[in-house]
This record gives C-alpha cells, structure tokens and sequence, in this order.
C-alpha cells in the first residue's frame, strides 16, 4: 500500500510541476542523444568539464537577466558590455601592467557604472529597455574597438587566467586523483542534507504542505547522487575550476537576494503587477535601477572570466551571447512578460545551451546549423511558456 | 405601433452569477430623445451592448424590433448598417490619427486604384464637422483636441455612417458646462432634422433639460417609463433607489474621539482641460472611531480624491493635508504609509495585489523592508503574522501558499485588508470594498470595519451603493463634479436625498422632505 502510495505521490508531483521538470528532461534527453551520436565521447569527465566551463560565463550573467526579466524588462546590451568590461580588464593588465586586484576592481565599478546608466533611462527616464540596451549593444561594441584599438589583446598574466581556467589545487596525493573535489563534495552533501532537514521542519512547524518521508528521503538519495557525481567527474579530470567556485558564489548569493531580501521579493512584485507594487509604498523606480545596478555588475563578473577564460579580448568578444543569456533564463523558466522565474532555472537553462553548443562542436557542425538549432530550441522554450500560462489562465 | 422605431421586448441576459437583465422591456417612438436613467449597475449599459450587438444575438433571450422588423445583430456592423451608432463613455478614438482618419477608419474613401482619396475625405469630414459645429482642421491629430471636442467627432463620426438611432452613453461626464451646453444643443437640432437619440446620463437637470420621454433601470429591470412631464424629479428618485434598507449593515457605532485626519481646500487642476477642476477646494476631516462615507456617482471625482492624498494621482495639486494635527507632505504612497494611511483600492486586481504570488506574499507586500534584518526578511514573522489575519479576517485558503489567483473576490478583497493590517495604521481608505463581492462577504467585510473602528482606527469608504454607505457610515459627505455639495449624519438621510445632491441638486429648490 504505502509503495503504491509513494509512487502516486511522485506522479503528482511531477504533473504538478512539469514545467520544473520538462527542462531537466530535455537536458537529459540532449545528453543521451549526444552520447549516442558521438559515440561516448560526449559523456567523458573531459567533455562534461568543457560544458561546465562554457555555461559558467553565461551562468553568471544569466542570473542577472533573471532579475531584469522578472521585472518584466530586457537587457540586450549584455554581450556588449562583457565584451567591453572583458577588453578593458585585459587592457589594464597588459598595457598598464596593473595588479589583479585594482584592475578588478576598476572593472567591476565599470559594470555597475553601465548598469546604474541603463536604470536611469528605464527607471527616471521612462525609455523602454528595449531600446536603451538596444542604443547600449551598439555603444559598448564601439566601447570595446576602442578600447582594443581594434587588435586582440592577450594579457598572459597567471592570476588573470586563473580566474577563468584555473583549478583548485589537490589536498593531499592520492594516486593521479585531484582528492579536493572528494571533499568538497561530502560537505556539498552534508550541507545540502542539514538544509533540506532544516526547511522541512520549519514547514512542518507552520503545518505548510510537505512531500511524505519516503519521497523525501528519495529525493534526497537522488539530489545526494547528482552532485557527488559532478565532484566526481571533477576528481577525475583536472578537480574544481575556479569559474565554477564563482558561479556557485554568484548563484548562492542571487538565489537567497531573490528570495530572502525586500529588494528581491519587490522585484517579483514589480513583475507581477508594478502599479500595485508602487501603491504598497515600495520605490519601483530606484527598485529598477538596482536590477540594472546588478545586471551591470553581474555582466562584468561575466566579461572577466569569459576574457580569462580564452586569455584574450578581441573586437569581437562577447558578440552574439546577449541570446544565449536571454534563452537560458527562458529555458530556466522565467517568463518573458515577467513575474515568475528563478536563478536555479536559469542555472539548468545555462546548461542545457552550453550542452547543445559542446555537441554541436562534437559533430563538427558549422555556425550555420548552430545558430539556427539555438533558435529554433528559444523559439521552442517560449511557446512552452506561452501554453503553460494559457492553462493556468494568465494571459 | 408603427411610431416606434424600437422596440425591445423582454431582453434577459446573464452574466455568470449576475442577473443584468430580467425580462426588460423598453420602447423608443420614432424622432424622440428617450432618457435612460438609473444608478451604477442598473444594467443600462448591457442593455445598450444587446441592442448594438456587442453582446451578440443568442447570448440573451428576447426580441429586438427595428422600423417594425425583428432584428438579430452578430456584432456592432450589423446594427451600424441598419443605422444604429453608439457612443460610448470612454471614447473610443486613436490618439495618433487626425480627424478625418478617425472618422473614416475602416470605411476609407478610395478611388478607382484602391488608394485612399485624402482630398475627398477632407472634404466630407469639413461637411460633417460643419454639421456639429466644430470649427476645426481634419488633419488635426486626436490627442491635440479637447475630450468636448472628441466627443463631437464621434458624433461626426456616427453621421457619417447615417446613423438614424443615436446611442450616448454618458457624454457629459467629462465635459465642461459650456460643452455640455453646446452638446444638448446639437442633439436638439438632430431631433428636428428627424435622429432619434437614446441618452444615458446621471444628470437628472440634463434631463429634465433635453428628454421627452424617460425610462428607469434598477437592478435589471426596467421600472417606469413616462413623459417626462409626468414625472417629478422626486418620483424619479424614488424610482431609482427603489430599495429597503434590510438588516444586511450590522453596524456598531463608537464614539467618534479626536481628529486623525484633516484635508484643507485640496484642488486638483484636470491633467489636461484648462480651467476645469478635477478637485475643487475640498476640507473634510475623519476622527478616530469613525466610518466616513463618501458618496456620488461614477465621474464625480472621489477616485481622484483619494488617489491624490496618497501621492498616486494628479500634478497641479493644492491643499493641506494634517495628521494627528500635524502637517505632512504626501509625494507617494510610501510617505502616507509611514504616516498609517492604507487603501484597499477599487480596482483590487490592478492596485492591491500581485495575483500570481500568494497569500503570505501579497501580505507582506508593503512590509517587506519593515520585516527584515540584517537586510533578509524574517519568514517566520512574515508566516505568523499572515496566519494571524487569515483566522483574523477568515480568509479562506487552503494554505498561506495559495496564489492569489485562485481566491474568490471576497478572499482577495480580505487579503488587501491583511497587507495593511499587519502595519500599524490610523486611517484606511476603502474605495468600493464591496464591489463584485457575493452578500456573505460584503457583511464579513462590513463586521470587519466595524472592529477596525472599535480598534480606534478612522475609516473613509467611498462607495457608489447608496444602502451601504447610509448603513455603514457615521457620517457621509455627497460629491458631485469635484465638490462636497453636503453633509449628512447617519441618522438624518434618505438614499432620495444623496441621489438628489449627488445628481446636482441643490438646497434651495426641489428638497425632498
């Protein structure tokens, strides 16, 4: 009885939050079709490493255009600015022989500068973001041929590259494995446990719904399995990247902004319905410019290890990502007409485009199918977005 | 018989729950102005929206018979081709196109090659605005005239089309004296040129002025139908309140105790008519313990009003607002939060809530930096706080996690009470709380009220439903066109009197009882 029982429960669990599901799904399935068709290769420590490494740059920024959609805005500037913010760290430490540290530093105000710039023209101004970030892809592409002056810049400096390519070095020896991630990967486990425990408890102490015991426990097994196998792959290959270390920093951070603090909650209100958001006595306004403050911010972050991660600022760099960090979030779930979305989603939709990409590189295909696959996977994303809300009779 | 150019026979129509017509019947003789008069809600508007086709014929039972043939409208063309125009409150122009466009959108004059003949429509839309007295330019954009003069355009508009039954739905609200004037008198000169009009309007002196016949709508049914000789102003008050009180106000008074509230000569310039007022130096104060009702009709500014006190409305705005005896610059709704003001808003769905978060949520709304520390917001207050409200104003909900989407109006209304219960506030402004809400609500609504006054805090409602604001109110203030035109205590009014006031009545003449 109680089987039958828990295999109900999971059922409904999953009718009731397919939208959740059907990404972990395709990403699944892209996986189990890359595999087959490169025979093997797809799935090999080596390779999934690679996909962590492209999805970090755009994992980062994505977690920002979260917020901005959710605010029922758009930022289209975003691979402009990585591309500029990437070309003039790459500057300051090549050409002006600066330190890490202050270069990081100057970087990063720049960000925020652009961010605090596009929120003054929503917010104050009143101008779509449509446009301004669309004035913004064009000024911050000139921003990045003049700051290269139009010749790519390798700054071939360790620290530098470390942010984008390095690993975390090996505890201690054992064998040829890299034994950091092994640990890190317990504790990962442990703390994941202790919250779970901790959340359910306090639900269960407001009498809120909660899955059963068994459920709950299996899906802690399965959550446990997932990320020790990620740890493992790492143990395997080269251990932890230091990107990865960054997006986890990025994503652990947004997630409990977007969730726990009064700025987060108010955006999702924003979102929702703005007019009564402003009725509630929350500035909606200097509400705005912070989600571009942090977008401009979170872009920076984004152009620094995208540029340490090829070692290189080109005139071109960055070009083209602005969609790729737009379709993460929409695969991720959130909705273009704002309201609804979260960063884990964004996370998994960061994946699942940095998947299609390493596959698609696997089978040597050109960027002529690339792009068109890309869309047509976008295109494919928001339709399932659009049906969702008809059902649930949003629109 | 055949001097009818209308008739509508036993018209019933439904909405899901709502009865808006119920065996109406309604005639119009052929080259008169019938007035159509009854309060918010009487179902004058449906009415109209069958007989244009809006609501399209098989979603009503009933007949409609025109120039002596039945008729069986699919849609507005349908009735537009047998010479039926409408014109609606909200005019239903594009700013962005001039004159002549508006005019002709959709029927564009064009010559032998398909395009469009501009120098012909030019001088079409010359002869009709000639015809409405409207000295102006075609190419004039819409959003460079006056509403007055809009509303003259849609009339051009609906003669163009050889309208022969001119519907107008309240075509004075927004409109000056001077234009309303002119306006009467344009429709005067179409009944002598043979146009029957059928007029919608609150203003009772309107229409006395200009009808010859006059019907009354209450509650979807049509009551009385008369010359307007035969019928004193009086009667037809009578006839549009129509209702008993019952025991559906179970009010406790208290006694009022100090001053919480007082507004001084507030006035509100019209965003965009020159010289006309939205607000008109209006004072009022509202004690502690006390309902203050505001009364009058849709239009007559008391939305504004209150929208303006809390910062959300209006630029050109003048007047002194005291808190607690102590002067205070409102500039947004965040200031008269920190000063305790809350508004449970008309239009909930658009100004109260966030309907696809949930319960717990739209709770905290206005409270989420007030609940945080260290800069995170404290759940668990945020959680016992919600489930306090929700046994306090029994909100029904399977759980504080329900989205607000899938309350009923009653639970949703309870739920914009409960954002501004957690605060501490003196005064709450309710605008319309009872509106779309089923009868057992509105009284748990009306009991809530009355504990929230106990408490000691001051409530002002705005409220179109003359039964609840004589029930519930201690004291009620009248609007009309932006001006308190007077004062009643609970225990001195009729529903007749407020009608009369709020339809512009005045002291000396025509004072019931």
């Amino acid at each position: 009885m109680k089987k039958t029982g828990l295999i109900s429960e999971l059922k409904n669990t999953v009718s009731s939050q397919i939208h959740k599901y059907t990404m972990i799904i395709a990403l699944i399935a892209i996986w189990i079709f890359f595999q087959i068709v490169t025979k093997g290769i797809f799935l090999t420590p080596r390779n999934i490493n690679n996909i962590f490494l492209q999805m970090c740059f755009i994992g980062i920024a994505s977690c920002g255009m979260v917020f901005v959609m959710v605010a029922a805005q758009i930022d289209l500037s975003v691979g402009s600015v990585i591309g500029f913010t990437g070309s003039i760290i790459a500057v300051l430490i090549r050409n002006h022989n600066m330190n890490i540290v202050p270069a990081l530093a100057i970087t990063l105000v720049i960000g925020l500068l652009i961010g605090i710039w596009h929120g003054f023209w929503v917010a104050y101004m009143g101008l779509p973001a449509f446009i301004v970030t669309l004035a913004s892809q064009m000024i911050f592409r000139g921003g990045v041929m003049g700051v290269t002056q139009g010749s790519t810049i390798q700054p071939n400096n360790d620290a530098f590259k470390a942010i984008g390519q390095g690993y975390l070095p090996s505890l201690f020896e054992f064998k040829d494995y890299n034994t950091t991630p092994l640990i890190v990967g317990i504790l990962c486990i442990i703390a994941y446990i202790v919250l779970s425990i901790r959340t359910r408890k306090s639900r269960q102490s407001y009498e809120f719904e909660v899955s059963s015991l068994p459920s709950f426990i299996l899906k802690m097994i399965f959550m446990s399995v997932v990320i020790y196998s990620v740890f493992v792959v790492w143990a395997l290959d080269r251990g932890i990247p230091v990107p990865m270390v960054i997006l986890f920093v990025v994503v652990a951070i947004m997630n409990v902004i977007s969730k726990r603090t009064p700025f987060g909650r108010h955006v999702y209100a924003i979102g929702g319905n703005s007019e009564a958001t402003q009725l509630s006595g929350v500035n909606v306004k200097l509400t705005m410019l912070l989600i571009f403050s942090l977008m401009g911010i979170l872009s920076a972050i984004s152009g620094v290890v995208y540029t340490s991660r090829l070692n290189s600022a080109a005139i071109a760099g960055g070009t083209g990502t602005e969609t790729d960090i737009i379709a993460s979030a929409i695969i991720g779930g959130t909705s273009p007409s704002g309201g609804t979305g979260t960063i884990i989603g964004c996370i998994i939709g960061a994946l699942v485009m940095a998947s299609l990409e390493n596959g698609m590189s696997l089978l040597s295909l050109g960027s002529f199918e690339k792009y068109v696959i890309k869309g047509l996977v976008l295109l494919f994303a928001v339709a399932v977005d659009v049906q969702t809300r008809k059902r649930r009779g949003i629109v | 018989m055949t001097d009818y150019i209308l008739e509508m026979k036993n018209i019933t129509k439904s909405f899901p729950g709502v009865l808006a017509l119920d065996d109406v019947s309604f005639r119009v003789k052929q080259g008169e102005i019938h007035a159509l008069v009854g309060e918010n809600g009487a179902g004058k508007s449906t009415l109209m929206k069958v007989l244009s086709g809006v609501y399209s014929h098989g979603t009503y039972s009933g007949q409609i018979i025109y120039k002596g043939k039945e008729q069986y409208y699919r849609n507005i063309a349908d009735s537009e081709a047998a010479g039926i125009a409408i014109i609606y409150q909200e005019l239903a122009l594009c700013p962005n196109m001039n004159i002549a466009e508006s005019i002709f959108l959709g029927r564009e004059i064009q010559n032998k090659s398909k395009l469009i003949n501009w120098s012909e429509m030019y001088k079409r839309t010359n002869e009709l605005l000639d015809q409405v007295e409207l000295d102006i330019n075609p190419e004039t954009k819409i959003s460079h005239i006056g509403i007055g003069q809009q509303q003259l355009v849609e009339i051009a508009k609906a003669m163009s089309k050889n309208a022969e039954l001119l519907i107008l739905d309240e075509p004075t609200a927004a409109l000056t004296d001077k234009e309303s004037e002119h306006l009467l008198d344009l429709l005067r000169q179409f009944k002598e040129q043979g146009v029957t009009c059928i007029y919608i309007s609150h203003k009772l002196n309107e229409v006395y002025s200009i009808a010859d016949t006059i019907t009354v709508l209450r509650d979807g049914q049509s009551v009385i139908t008369s010359k307007k000789e035969d019928l004193s102003q009086r009667d037809l008050i009578s006839h549009m309140v129509g209702r008993e009180l019952e025991d559906m106000f179970p009010r406790v008074y208290q006694k009022p105790e100090d001053v919480v509230l007082e507004v001084e000569n507030w006035s509100i310039e019209h965003p965009t008519i020159a010289n006309k007022m939205v607000i008109d130096n209006i004072s009022f104060s509202c004690r502690r313990g006390e309902i203050l009702g505001i009364a009058g009709l849709m239009g007559a500014g008391r939305t504004e009003l209150i929208m303006s006190l809390l910062g959300h409305y209006g630029k050109k705005i003048s007047g002194t607002i005291r808190v607690n005896g102590e002067e205070v610059v409102i500039n947004n709704s965040s200031d008269a939060i920190k000063k305790g003001i809350g508004l449970v808003p008309e239009d909930r769905k658009r100004h109260g809530l966030v309907l696809h978060q949930d319960v717990k949520f739209n709770t905290g709304l206005a409270s989420f930096n007030d609940l945080s520390k260290n800069g995170l917001i404290n759940d668990n207050e945020l959680i016992s706080l919600t489930n306090q409200q929700v046994d306090k104003l029994n909100i029904r909900t399977p759980s504080i996690e329900q989205l607000l989407r899938n309350l009923s109006g009653g639970n949703q209304q309870k739920s914009v009470l409960a954002k501004w219960l957690i605060r501490e506030l003196r005064i709450l402004i309710l605008d319309e709380p009872t509106r779309g809400i089923d009868v057992g609500s509105k009284i748990e609504i009306y009991n809530i009220m009355n504990n929230l006054v106990a408490e000691g805090l001051a409530i002002i409602m705005i409220s179109s439903e003359l039964p609840e604001i004589i029930g519930i109110s201690d004291r009620i203030l009248v609007m009309h066109e932006g001006k308190f035109v007077k004062e009643f205590s609970k225990d001195d009014v009729t529903q007749e009197e407020i009608m009369h006031y709020a339809t512009g009545g005045y002291d000396e003449k025509n004072r019931v009882n």
